[in-house]
């Protein structure tokens, strides 16, 4: 056998979900090409572009966001979101007075479909604990200062909800919000911005 | 703090802004759980609930292994396999016995 190159040796984790998907190929409980379209799937086409879009649209129509905040299930169901079917989203507005910032303190609970996959620090201890604990040290120690007249509110996911921060326009642009495209709104929208831990 | 990747506020929102998967099990091994799951072989709420057992176990057992949350992950979908008997813990560990006795560097 020639390589062209040399391999490292397989992980162990590597070689066991290597074995797990090989019994369950030869089972037939999973088709050959079923994990390479859900990869795809979450790696181009469910991705924070998805919130973006849903955050650009609520800053420009009024009436959309009082929808979006009433119900976000049902309110983004316009966007054709996919793989948003499963879960309740519930989207939480930033204001002067309150800032939001979403965790999930037992695992790894995340708004896929508006989101994509969490960062690895959203599944890290260290935010799961200290974001509760302290959450305004540790969103200062990640570049966000949030003033102290501003109250922070802690949002834990769970299997059933999963959270969305709409986060404030940045304060230079929000006089001419009704004249910038949407992509242009868009590009603004940070994904850590719609967790929380951000601010634009 | 070092384990926190700090970003400024603005980042392409198409890019997830950083690496989600850090190794290709990383991202089977969540294909394969949401494959089954949507297949209907568990509910994700059956596979949350050994997810969160694992990182428990983890949490509890602090100092021994650095914190890994896929190695977390790929523990829940094996024991998801075996308590809804698609996969039972001998037969996974003979083929990951036969995987591991392949000759290093062999044709896939």
């Amino acid at each position: 056998m020639s390589h062209d190159h040399d391999h490292e040796p397989p992980t162990p984790q590597a070689l066991r979900t290597e074995a797990i998907e090989s019994l369950l190929l030869e089972k037939g409980l999973i088709k050959p090409t079923a994990v390479d379209e859900v990869i795809a799937l979450y790696s181009e086409r469910v991705g924070p572009m998805n919130g973006a879009k849903i955050v650009a649209k609520a800053w420009r129509d009024p009436e959309f966001k009082a929808r979006l905040l009433a119900d976000g299930t049902k309110a983004i169901e316009e966007f054709d979101i996919e793989g948003g079917q499963v879960e309740k989203l519930v989207v939480l507005e930033n204001t002067p007075e309150q800032h939001n910032v979403v965790v999930c303190t037992l695992c790894s609970c995340y708004p896929w479909a508006v989101l994509g996959l969490p960062p690895k620090w959203y599944k890290d201890p260290a935010y799961r604990s200290r974001i509760v604990r302290e959450p305004r040290k540790l969103l200062a120690e990640m570049g966000t200062d949030i003033p102290p007249s501003v109250a922070i509110r802690v949002w834990d996911s769970s299997a059933e909800i999963r959270y969305m921060v709409l986060p404030m326009p940045p304060v230079a642009i929000t006089e001419q919000i009704d004249d910038l495209a949407e992509s242009d709104l868009t590009a603004l929208v940070s994904r850590d911005a719609m967790i929380g831990v951000a601010q634009l | 703090m070092s384990d926190m990747e700090l970003q400024g506020p603005i980042s392409p929102p198409m890019a997830n802004g950083e690496v989600i998967f850090e190794a290709p099990w990383q991202s089977r091994v969540f294909g394969l759980a949401r494959v089954l799951c949507e297949a209907g072989h568990f509910s994700w709420d059956e596979f949350r609930d050994r997810l969160i057992t694992r990182i428990n176990a983890w949490e509890l057992s602090q100092g021994d292994v650095a914190y890994q949350y896929f190695d977390c992950f790929l523990q829940a979908l094996t024991d998801v396999l075996a308590d809804t008997g698609l996969c039972s813990s001998p037969e996974l560990e003979r083929r990951f016995d036969e995987f591991s006795a392949r000759p290093h560097g062999h044709d896939h």
